[in-house]
């Protein structure tokens, strides 16, 4: 199972591969990265159909924000869910995202607790 | 005609001023006594009584004597000198006609004609001298008007300057009191300025509150999440070499030197952003510092991005950053640098804006708004290009924008200082120079020329 993650912080990738560690070293996770919504729609779009089943994209960014993105997701990939990370767990941004189709609002600093309950949900979902 | 008389007239005249001159107290005393015995020896002389008569007549010639002598003689007389001339043959004659009468009768008989012809010659010769001596006391005399003159000119002269003095005096006052007030109202302007200057950097420095939690709040972040991943690594750690596992042990260990550096990273750019903030919110111009530009221009960038991302959510605008690796720390107040940065970055995503809300008002949604910023090494310095996509600045305001109180932003969105603070900095703190260059509807560049100072 493969999932992105799209922030422009680039030590968010450490950190995630560590978090994610075990279930990458057994197989049953596969990370892949991206530092701005463009980035992330060329990943998605390199592969058709795109093994990337959940993309967890962070809002504030530089040129396309996370909410452009997710737009640009569901409609070119309806298929993917799309959770949203945000530093501003404001309600305007929460709603917009929820409107827009997002599967989770979590928000900075991560809760890698419920991030991994989201991905554990998901990897059994697989299965 | 008689010595004594005579006497009289030449006394009387003596004791009168000639022009200017004037005879002193004292010498009018004496004169005055001289008058009286004249008088009583003419009085005498005319008595008719034999011996007295006789005797006053000689102390009559005694006197005549003495008057012409002292005349001759005294300084301060010598202006009659002239009259005495005129006189003395008359008188001389009298003497000698006095004495040859007493001595022989006969004798002066036989030469009375002659006497006769020279008393003549010295009436005539008394005459010339009279008209000479009248001809040099109106000479004096016109002198004496003339000094008169003068004097009364100088009087009208003192009193003009004593007028004067005193106009200049009260101008003066009202002058220094103009002065006074000027200072003050100067005085005044000049706190309200820094009030001013102040207050533009509180607003700024209000602006840039939400970039500025974000930018802090982000490597907290990090920080926060190594650690925690870092100690669950320690416990993977450890299990793997419960199980015998050195090697994946040796791996694990590897990342947690690389999680404690980043660790160390993100506290020492949450460290740095607070330095700056104190920087920018300092009322003083700081000191001048060895900077790293490109740290600086690159942490202003961000700030000023999420700064206006956290203010308004509906923002959006792309960055792109070309750091020149070759420049070498400059010495600058890092604090009124940053300053400037962030207003042109701040103005140039304001201008993008304006031209996408625009845009979108004709239909046209696919414009990005974009700030690029460049740091360049130049000969004897550094050159920050700040560029944006914006509207643009038409030709016939380009050279107001650096002038205090100008902005185009609708009330209350500016204060008109921001370009004006940032064109001071950058000429008179820095010795650099800011420039623009802008297409009305297509793009502003500022340029910000900062030159390396050469002394330490």
């Amino acid at each position: 199972m493969k999932i992105l993650i799209v922030d422009d912080e680039k030590d968010v990738e450490l950190l995630f591969r560590q978090k994610f560690r075990k279930e990458v070293k057994s197989g049953v996770l596969e990370l892949a990265f991206a530092f701005s919504g463009e980035e992330a729609l060329k990943v998605l779009d390199s592969e058709h159909p795109p093994k990337v089943i959940y993309v967890f994209s962070d809002i504030n960014m530089p040129g396309m924000s996370g909410l452009e993105l997710l737009n640009q997701v569901k409609n070119q990939f309806p298929e993917i869910q799309v959770s949203m990370i945000s530093a501003y767990g404001d309600s305007q941004n929460y709603e917009k995202a929820m409107q827009s189709g997002a599967k989770e609002f979590f928000t900075k600093p991560i809760d890698f607790e419920s991030l991994k309950v989201e991905v554990n949900k998901l990897i059994e979902s697989q299965k | 005609m008689n010595l004594g008389f005579i006497l009289l007239i030449l006394l009387f005249y003596l004791r009168r001023p000639m022009g200017p001159i004037e005879v002193s107290a004292e010498w009018k005393r004496i004169i005055n006594g001289g008058m009286i015995a004249a008088g009583i020896l003419w009085a005498l002389a005319n008595s008719g009584i034999l011996i007295i008569s006789q005797i006053a007549l000689f102390l009559n010639f005694g006197l005549g004597a003495l008057i012409v002598y002292i005349t001759l003689r005294n300084p301060e007389l010598q202006h009659r000198k002239g009259m005495i001339y005129a006189w003395m043959p008359i008188m001389a004659l009298m003497v000698i006609e006095e004495i040859v009468k007493l001595i022989s009768p006969s004798f002066f008989e036989s030469i009375e004609v002659y006497l006769g012809t020279a008393t003549f010659f010295a009436i005539i010769w008394a005459i010339v001298m009279w008209i000479n001596n009248t001809k040099q006391r109106k000479a004096l005399e016109q002198e004496r008007l003339k000094v008169l003159q003068k004097e009364k000119e100088y009087k009208v002269t003192e009193a003009l300057k004593a007028q004067l003095e005193k106009q200049v005096q009260e101008r003066t006052k009202e002058i220094t009191q103009k002065k006074n007030e000027l200072e003050k109202a100067l005085k005044e302007l000049k706190a309200a300025q820094n009030q001013l200057i102040h207050s533009e950097k509180m607003a700024s420095l209000g602006e840039l509150t939400a970039g500025i939690a974000h930018e802090i709040q982000n490597p907290l972040n990090f920080v926060n999440n190594f650690s925690e991943v870092s100690s669950e690594l320690i416990d993977e750690a450890k299990e793997e070499l419960d199980t015998g596992n050195q090697e994946d042990a040796k791996e694990i260990l590897e990342d947690l030197k690389a999680n404690l550096q980043k660790i160390l990273h993100h506290g020492k750019r949450a460290d740095s952003i607070v330095k700056g903030m104190l920087l920018h919110s300092r009322s003083n111009s700081g000191q001048k510092e060895k900077t790293d530009i490109n740290a600086l221009t690159d942490e202003y960038l961000r700030l000023s991005y999420h700064g206006l991302r956290a203010k308004d959510k509906s923002f959006t605008a792309d960055f792109k950053i070309e750091l020149d690796e070759g420049i070498e720390p400059i010495e600058i107040i890092p604090g009124e640098i940053g300053r400037v940065l962030l207003n042109l970055i701040n103005n140039g995503f304001y201008a993008a804006d304006e031209k996408k809300k625009e845009l979108e008002k004709e239909g046209i949604k696919d414009f990005m708004p974009i700030v690029w910023v460049k740091t360049q090494k130049i000969k004897n310095g550094v050159k920050i290009t700040v560029r944006d996509n914006g509207k643009g600045i038409p030709k016939d305001i380009q050279s107001k924008i650096f002038q205090p109180f100008f902005t185009t932003k609708p009330t209350g969105k500016g204060t008109g200082l921001g370009l004006s603070m940032s064109y001071d900095i950058i000429t008179n703190g820095h010795g650099g120079d800011l420039k623009v260059t802008s297409q009305a509807g297509e793009f502003t560049e500022f340029e910000i020329i900062i030159p390396q100072t050469t002394e330490s």
